[in-house]
């Protein structure tokens, strides 16, 4: 096989050992062959279970039916398997943060979304609308009041008419009842990035519906 | 405060304008945006889009807040 006389080059350069000598030394120690990367693992998975916990622990006031084991149980799964995305993108770690704050976002990620889907387990996504008769501002100067309701009143005419039937329920399932999106993500076997496009398009969509009828969306972000 | 009812819903509903990366890409730069916070500077200025992502996505945004908090007080307990 002959080589080009320019091969192309890779998506991304190979990481330079950049970084500040913690960062280097983890990625020298689990990059190694051997005991040291063993006990290196071990060190992290050790940094990893300790942030999952703090995590579990801190978002489980929210879900008081979550305690106790349960907790505990969580954190570890959070750390095992946040232990295993990192040895397994190693590579992708560029040097440009501190490596264990690299890997912390991992732990964070996988603590969030465990304690979220446990919290939402066995629970049916509402697609209820708002009860839009209860949004309202009581105390809003009576122009800026009107202004918002018809901006409100042009959103909802945008949702009935503007949106396909999965970004109306997607919309009305992340925006208005707040579902977790990992947990629908989950259940309608997609990805969280690709929910949150469908929820982009659905915005944007929304957007152009008031833009249509002259409404500025920025009127609701004036100050009261 | 007045006005919240009305403008947190047409929040939630319509996001924050302009560019917004996306869940995976914010997941990416993650680490990266948080140092740049913590270390006082314009973070928002070198990844575009991350802001509006943050205020649109309450996921993403817990991890960020969770991520900030936790960076900044090893920080505090182990100075670089």
């Amino acid at each position: 096989m002959s080589i080009p006389l320019t091969t192309p080059r890779p998506a991304r350069p190979p990481a330079p050992p950049a970084g500040d000598t913690e960062s280097r030394a983890w990625l020298r120690d689990l990059g190694s062959p051997g005991p040291s990367r063993e006990d290196a693992a071990a060190r992290l998975h050790a940094l990893l279970l300790k942030a999952a916990g703090i995590e579990v622990r801190r978002r489980a006031r929210a879900h008081p039916h979550l305690r106790g084991d349960d907790l505990d149980d969580l954190a570890l799964q959070a750390a095992d398997d946040a232990l295993m995305s990192i040895l397994a993108r190693l590579d992708t770690f560029r040097g440009e943060s501190r490596f264990t704050t690299w890997a912390y976002k991992f732990a964070l990620l996988e603590a969030a979304v465990k304690v979220r889907k446990r919290a939402w387990q066995g629970r049916e996504i509402p697609l209820d609308e708002p009860d839009w008769s209860r949004v309202a501002d009581p105390g809003s100067r009576p122009h800026e009041a009107s202004e918002r309701r018809e901006l409100l009143d042009a959103v909802r005419e945008g949702i009935a008419v503007a949106l396909t039937a999965h970004q109306r329920d997607v919309l009305l399932a992340l925006a208005v009842n707040g579902a977790p999106i990992d947990v629908l993500a989950e259940r309608l076997g997609t990805t969280r990035g690709a929910l949150y496009k469908t929820l982009h398009d659905a915005r944007a969509r929304l957007r152009a519906h008031l833009a249509a009828r002259g409404l500025d969306p920025r009127t609701a972000e004036a100050s009261p | 405060m007045s006005g919240r009812g009305e403008r947190a819903m047409l929040t939630r509903l319509l996001g924050a304008a302009g560019p917004d990366v996306g869940c995976d890409a914010c997941f990416e730069e993650l680490d990266r945006y948080v140092e740049l916070e913590l270390a006082g500077a314009d973070a928002d200025a070198a990844f575009p889009g991350m802001r509006a992502h943050l205020e649109g996505c309450p996921a993403c945004a817990e991890e960020h807040e969770s991520l900030r908090a936790l960076v900044g007080q090893r920080s505090q307990e182990e100075p670089r």
